[in-house]
């Protein structure tokens, strides 16, 4: 009970302070006032006291009733405990003068600036940490290089050394040296006498004269050169990088014009001075033509020129991207007629035949080694040569109907629906091949021939064309502006239509692959090939035909196959007299065997075994349907068709099985889980793919497997402590770092291979002044 | 410092030779004519038998036996890149300069042989971080391999063989006449044991090649040192015995009796009576996993641990009587011809077999693997031999039909291929090490005196031995055996002291009978299912996905191209990119899919109401 009181007691003298503090500020506050409030104090330390006994402890001063008047000597804040603000005291006052000191004091008070409050102690403890993690990470940091080397060492020996930075040269070492023996003094006297060197084993005089052959100047002036090209070679760099961001097309056209008509003038003065050289040119012309026809470069049949042919329809800018395409694609295509029929027209011909062999103009034999296709192309076309009189019909005939289509509009002039109808006869032609591939499988001899014939054609086209271009003046190239008379235009339609036709034969199916292979085009080269196989081949044209449609029942035929193949029966056995009886008495064995085999069908059986395997190792379906549920009840009542629809799990399909292809094979699907048990299965760190890992365990590091250096290389320890020797911890000059004198973590750096660098100068510096010696 | 020794010496013929060396200055990277002579002249291997020396000189040689030569002979033509790697090693004291610096370039097929990783497989992208330690391993294999290839100049021998002269068929070739070319030691590798008495007789090399043991039906079981003619024991067990096969020592003995496999020691006490493996018909040992494996009448394939005498696994084939049995040098695993045309490959960790290959029409009569485990030989009923590829496709290479199939086959160390039919050995040659043998032109071929019984080649040594009904018949195959054998593995020459060295070491190398599989490198790969799961498990846990790609975040770009606009959009076109792979690849499969359902008969409308 007093603890309790003395504290309400202390607890109001505290307040008492508090509250007096503002009435009191007038220092100089006189006598009187002071025992006021004495007074008023003691008054209220006996009211304090009398209301102890009592429940209500802290006796307010109430007020009655609101009073307007509110005077500067009744101020209390007591009862609305409102706090006092000086400012609002101070307002009555402001007009009084005799209050200026207090003001004074009053701003000199606010003038004063007070100290900002302190962080709280977790904020200063952050930053402290922040600042500190921040500056040594950074000097930390230094040491990654090194930490990450020694982690990628192979092996580390403790305690770690410093790497022996200079290695005395040679020179010093053998420059100590003093002949004791006689027979030392004997031979050094002998190489004195010869001015061999005795102190500088490296170099004899004449040497060194050698090495300082080059000068001062000559190095100056061969650097300068090197300097000079280089500083050439990047100003040409930068210009033509600057040409090539050049974006306007006409002037990248009208280069590449200019380049051309170069390239031909250069071809024409090489063609007068060597023509060999220029034989050579036309030779890789010849070559890039083929190459152009081999592509599908300008064929209008990438992807752009899809995109365009939709919009051809009605975009005009379009159909002439299109057709300057294709007017490309022919010029790149041209025969090349030496372009001078206009310079020499009479005797041109002569004269070429002089200088391009017919070899090269008509077909490479000779430049690009035999090649097939043209090798039987000749020989056709000569054999056909006499028969053909007139080739420019027969080449029209195939597409004589779309000619005469062609006729009826094309009279009007507009060259872009021939070319428009080119490309959709293009597309259905390629539909078409797709669809009569199986067709032409089917009966290959036919579609050899009708190959065989396109090859006719084309030479037919080639003989055709090289009368025609020799005889107009102009060149067909200016075609491609879009000018051209329809006639001409008709032309070159026709002379494509062989090219289209050959088009689908190009693309081969698997089938006439798989055929080409079987007739021993390309032999298998990584595994000697069955014997079943090959003689499978063998007899594929017989087979071959059926092919497509008994793909299903592959497997069976192959093991069929497999078994019953005719091996060649063995000869030369001991004795020859023995061997004849046996090969009279072969046939009764086999007819014998055969009987004796009837019964059991081995393949048959095996088959069912693979297919009970099979089915064995595939994983299971789960029916979660529960008949009954969800269902009025009744006996022997069956789930609907959608209800166990719903409830079975289908099981997802495994990999493929391993023999799936190997006919007369059965392995095992089971996982070997012993062997499992002794493989890894966690990845070590640095590896993200299993391959990875096991790529790094195929060596094996036994002494059974290697020999023994390999063996102590591949199981040396990573660490090696030497016994007896205390391990410190690395120092910055264990590692070529400089250690400052405070700690090591303030380090400098010295890049490794500057040190290594400095070293050759140290010793280049020294090895003169050894010479000098 | 040592004064060099006065040429006016105390001993004649040091002088002498000094002399010689004096007029002939010649090192060793010079030309010479007499090195290579030298070197050929050296001791003949004890198994090769050059019949024929003056024929095979002129015509153009083995690629086997020119390789030793070129690794001596030329190392000029890959030196110059060498010189250029160092130039300061140039300078040496004398001024001298090496020719040949460094150490000498060994061929690259050389170390191929040696080389473990496959470098044509693709690795995924691999971290800086991987890609070191990858490079690492890939350094060490290359210098094991170096190394290896280098230390291949230390096999003294090489292997010899026959060569008939233009047209000569060297089948024509017998016994005798070989007999009478080679030299007197072996010469007496070819013997004949008349053994009429007891029946037709099997018979077992031990791996170093020195003992031989027998059994004839009759009961008769004898071992003794072929080599030395020294006879071990010769015991009569009073029974039938079907199968005889060395232990890993030839001190102990397994003879497979009518009614139980017995086991005896080198002085033909019996050790053991092991009736759990009752009517036993075939014997196989494997040396590295201490295993007997043993087929019986009754079906079984048992595996015996002998170094603990447990029995490991019996495995029953369900194919009847088991009388056809070899075992894959190469990965241990045993082959059991069936009477139903197939050969199953077991292992004693499986209980089906782990492979089973359909060979013959008829029912097999005999296997062989070759000792790279690449080729297996079967002859069947239906008088064809055939070797298939081991390697995963298990197709037949070649096929052959014999007039009268082949009974018993084997294969030699170097590839030979033996095959017995009724009382004549006929032996067919490859190219070469681990090369098919090709069955159109015999080898060999010897005539013997009953019906063959039983093949071996002795392992080390050029001899076949053949067990017949007229006893024994050790004949000389030139080149069938590998002519250098590995000291610490199988010394033929080894004392006893070395023997029971060697058999500790073994046995503290034995490997577990469970790690038998078709490839004995399983080990070195990763259990992949395992590692998924355990994936997948912590995929579970952790509620995401720790390894997964991190979405794509632009990075901001300079000259203000990086507005939050143009971010989103480089962001959205990566997604898309992403989506439209996505979307590609499900209609590939579906593609797929589509094309791997059978186009079999056309739904018809009444398949509605089927249920």
């Amino acid at each position: 009970m007093s603890a309790t009181s003395a504290k309400s007691l202390l607890a109001l003298s505290q307040q008492d302070e508090l509250v007096d503090l503002p009435k009191d500020f007038p220092l100089s506050s006189s006598e009187d006032e002071g025992e006021n409030d004495g007074e008023r104090k003691h008054q209220k330390l006996l009211e304090a006291i009398s209301s102890l006994g009592g429940k209500n402890r802290w006796k307010l001063t109430e007020r009655s009733e609101a009073s307007l008047k509110v005077s500067e000597f009744n101020v209390s804040s007591d009862g609305t405990r409102e706090k006092l603000v000086l400012s609002d005291l101070l307002q009555s006052v402001k007009a009084s003068s005799s209050l200026v000191t207090i003001k004074k004091q009053l701003t000199r008070v606010k003038s004063k600036k007070t100290v900002q409050l302190p962080l709280n102690k977790e904020e200063v403890a952050q930053i402290h940490r922040e600042v500190a993690f921040n500056k040594t990470s950074q000097a930390l940091s230094k040491w990654d290089p090194i930490v990450l080397k020694n982690r990628k060492a192979k092996q580390l020996v403790f305690p770690l050394k410093k790497e022996q930075a200079a290695f005395a040269p040679l020179e010093h070492v053998v420059g100590g040296w003093k002949a004791r023996t006689p027979l030392e003094q004997e031979i050094l006297n002998v190489l004195q006498k010869n001015k061999q060197p005795v102190t500088d084993p490296l170099l004899t005089p004449a040497e060194k004269a050698s090495l300082k052959a080059m000068s001062l100047e000559e190095a100056k002036m061969r650097r300068a050169e090197l300097q000079r090209a280089r500083a050439l070679q990047s100003y040409y760099e930068a210009k033509a990088r600057r040409e090539k961001k050049i974006k306007s097309k006409k002037y990248h056209k009208v280069i590449k014009k200019g380049k051309a008509k170069k390239a031909l003038q250069d071809f024409e003065s090489l063609r007068q001075v060597n023509p060999s050289v220029a034989l050579e040119e036309l030779e890789k012309v010849e070559r890039a033509r083929m190459m152009e026809r081999m592509s599908l470069k300008h064929q209008n049949s990438g992807k752009w020129a899809k995109s365009k042919a939709i919009m051809a329809k009605y975009d005009p800018e379009a159909r002439q991207a299109m057709q300057e395409q294709l007017a490309k694609n022919k010029e790149l295509t041209q025969k090349l007629q030496v372009s001078m029929e206009s310079e020499e027209e009479e005797g041109g011909v002569d004269e070429e035949e002089l200088l391009v062999p017919d070899a090269v103009n008509e077909i490479q034999m000779k430049a690009n080694g035999p090649n097939p296709w043209m090798l039987r192309s000749v020989t056709l076309a000569v054999s056909e040569a006499d028969e053909q009189q007139d080739p420019v019909q027969l080449s029209c005939e195939p597409t004589a109907g779309e000619d005469s289509e062609s006729d009826g509009e094309g009279n009007s002039g507009a060259t872009e629906e021939t070319e428009l109808r080119e490309l959709e006869e293009r597309r259905s032609l390629r539909k078409r091949s797709e669809l009569s591939h199986v067709a032409e499988a089917r009966d290959h001899p036919e579609a050899r021939d009708t190959s065989s014939q396109e090859v006719l054609l084309e030479v037919r086209r080639l003989a055709q064309k090289l009368p025609k271009e020799t005889q107009p003046s102009q060149p067909s190239k200016g075609s491609s502006t879009g000018a051209a008379p329809p006639a001409l235009e008709k032309e070159q339609a026709a002379e494509e239509e062989p090219l289209l036709l050959q088009r689908p034969e190009r693309a081969r199916t698997l089938e006439e692959l798989d055929e080409l292979s079987g007739e021993g085009c390309c032999p298998n080269l990584e595994l000697p090939s069955p014997v079943s196989q090959g003689l499978h081949a063998g007899r594929s044209p017989k087979n071959q035909p059926a092919d497509p449609k008994k793909k299903g029942k592959m497997q069976m035929i192959d093991l069929q196959n497999l078994l019953t193949t005719r091996s060649p029966s063995g000869k030369s056995l001991a004795v020859p007299t023995t061997v004849e009886e046996e090969d009279e008495g072969e046939r009764e064995q086999k007819q014998t065997i055969k009987e004796a085999f009837a019964g059991d069908d081995v393949m048959a059986d095996f088959l069912r075994e693979k297919r009970e395997a099979e089915e064995a190792s595939k994983p299971k379906d789960v029916d979660l349907t529960l008949p009954g549920w969800g269902e009025w009840g009744g006996v022997g009542l069956q789930p609907s068709a959608k209800k166990r629809r719903r409830f079975f799990i289908k099981a997802p399909e495994g990999p493929p099985r391993r023999d799936q292809k190997l006919p007369n094979v059965i392995l095992s699907e089971k996982r070997n889980i012993h062997v499992a048990a002794h493989q890894v299965h966690v990845l070590p760190y640095p590896f993200s793919h299993h391959h990875q890992f096991e790529q790094t365990i195929q060596t094996p590091i036994g002494s059974t497997w290697n020999t023994q250096r390999a063996f102590q290389k591949l199981t040396t320890p990573k660490v090696v402590t030497k016994p007896g020797h205390i391990i410190k911890p690395i120092k910055a000059e264990d590692v070529g770092y400089r250690s400052s004198s405070r700690s090591d973590l303030s380090v400098v750096q010295r890049n490794p291979k500057q040190l290594s660098k400095r070293h050759w100068k140290q010793l280049k510096k020294n090895s003169p002044e050894a010479l000098e010696q | 410092m040592e004064t060099a020794p006065e040429p006016g010496g105390d001993v004649p013929p040091k002088t002498k030779k000094l002399r010689v060396q004096r007029k002939k200055p010649r090192r060793y990277w010079e030309e010479e004519e007499s090195a290579p002579t030298a070197a050929r002249g050296s001791p003949r291997p004890p198994g090769s038998k050059k019949r024929k020396q003056e024929a095979r000189s002129q015509r153009p040689k083995n690629a086997y036996i020119q390789k030793k030569a070129r690794i001596a002979k030329k190392p000029q033509a890959p030196k110059r890149p060498r010189e250029r790697r160092n130039p300061e090693s140039r300078q040496t004291l004398s001024g001298a300069q090496d020719p040949f610096p460094g150490p000498a370039p060994v061929p690259a097929e050389a170390t191929g042989k040696f080389r473990r990783i496959n470098k044509s497989k693709k690795l995924p992208h691999a971290k800086p971080q991987t890609q070191n330690r990858l490079e690492v391993a890939e350094a060490e294999e290359e210098e094991t391999s170096l190394r290896a290839a280098r230390s291949a100049l230390l096999l003294a021998e090489e292997p010899g063989f026959l060569e008939g002269e233009d047209g000569e068929d060297t089948a024509k070739i017998r016994q005798a006449d070989i007999v009478e070319a080679v030299d007197i030691a072996s010469a007496a590798k070819h013997f004949d044991l008349n053994l009429r008495q007891f029946g037709p007789y099997r018979l077992n090399y031990s791996q170093t090649g020195r003992h031989l043991a027998f059994g004839g039906r009759r009961g008769h079981v004898a071992a003794l040192d072929w080599v030395t003619k020294k006879l071990m024991c010769e015991i009569n067990v009073m029974e039938a015995v079907r199968d005889i096969r060395f232990l890993h020592s030839e001190a102990l003995l397994a003879v497979a009796q009518s009614r139980w496999l017995h086991i005896y020691d080198n002085q033909g006490i019996e050790l053991h009576c092991i009736r759990r493996c009752d009517r036993i018909t075939r014997l196989e040992f494997l040396p590295f996993h201490f295993l007997l494996a043993s087929a019986s009448e009754t079906g079984f394939l048992t595996y015996l641990d002998v170094s603990v005498g447990k029995i490991v696994a019996a495995l029953n084939a369900r194919a009847g009587r088991l009388d056809v049995m070899a075992q894959n040098p190469y990965n241990a695993v045993i082959h059991l011809g069936h009477s139903n045309g197939t050969v199953s490959l077991w292992s004693p960790a499986l209980k089906e077999p782990l492979a089973k290959i359909l060979c013959h029409r008829g029912g097999v009569r005999a296997v062989a693997v070759d000792s790279t485990g690449t080729y297996m030989a079967t002859s069947g009923l239906d008088h064809q031999l055939k070797v298939f590829d081991l390697r995963g496709t298990f197709q037949p290479l070649s096929a052959q039909t014999l007039p009268q199939g082949a009974g018993h086959l084997a294969f030699s160390q170097r590839g030979l291929l033996a095959a017995g039919t009724s009382d004549v050995v006929n032996i067919w040659a490859g190219q070469g090490k681990g090369s098919l043998p090709s069955l159109q032109q015999p080898y060999l071929t010897h005539r013997l005196s009953g019906h063959v019984h039983g093949l071996q080649f002795c392992p080390f040594e050029d001899v076949l031995g053949v067990g017949h009904s007229g006893g024994i018949t050790s004949m000389l195959v030139p080149g069938a055996a590998e002519p250098n054998f590995d000291g610490l593995e199988s010394n033929p020459y080894r004392s006893r002291k070395q023997r029971q060295e060697w058999e500790v070491k073994a046995l503290l190398e034995k490997v577990p009978a469970e790690l038998i599989c078709l490839d004995p490198r399983a080990l070195a790969e990763v259990d992949v299912v395992t590692l998924e799961q355990q994936k997948k498990e912590r995929i579970e846990r952790l509620g995401y996905d720790p390894e997964a790609k991190t979405p794509f975040q632009p990075k901001p770009k300079q000259k203000g191209r990086s507005s939050t606009a143009s971010l989103v959009k480089r962001k959205k076109k990566v997604m898309d990119e992403e989506h439209r792979d996505k979307v590609r690849q499900s209609l590939q499969q579906q593609q797929k899919q589509k094309k791997a359902k059978p186009e079999g008969a056309r739904p018809s409308a009444l398949d509605r109401f089927v249920r």
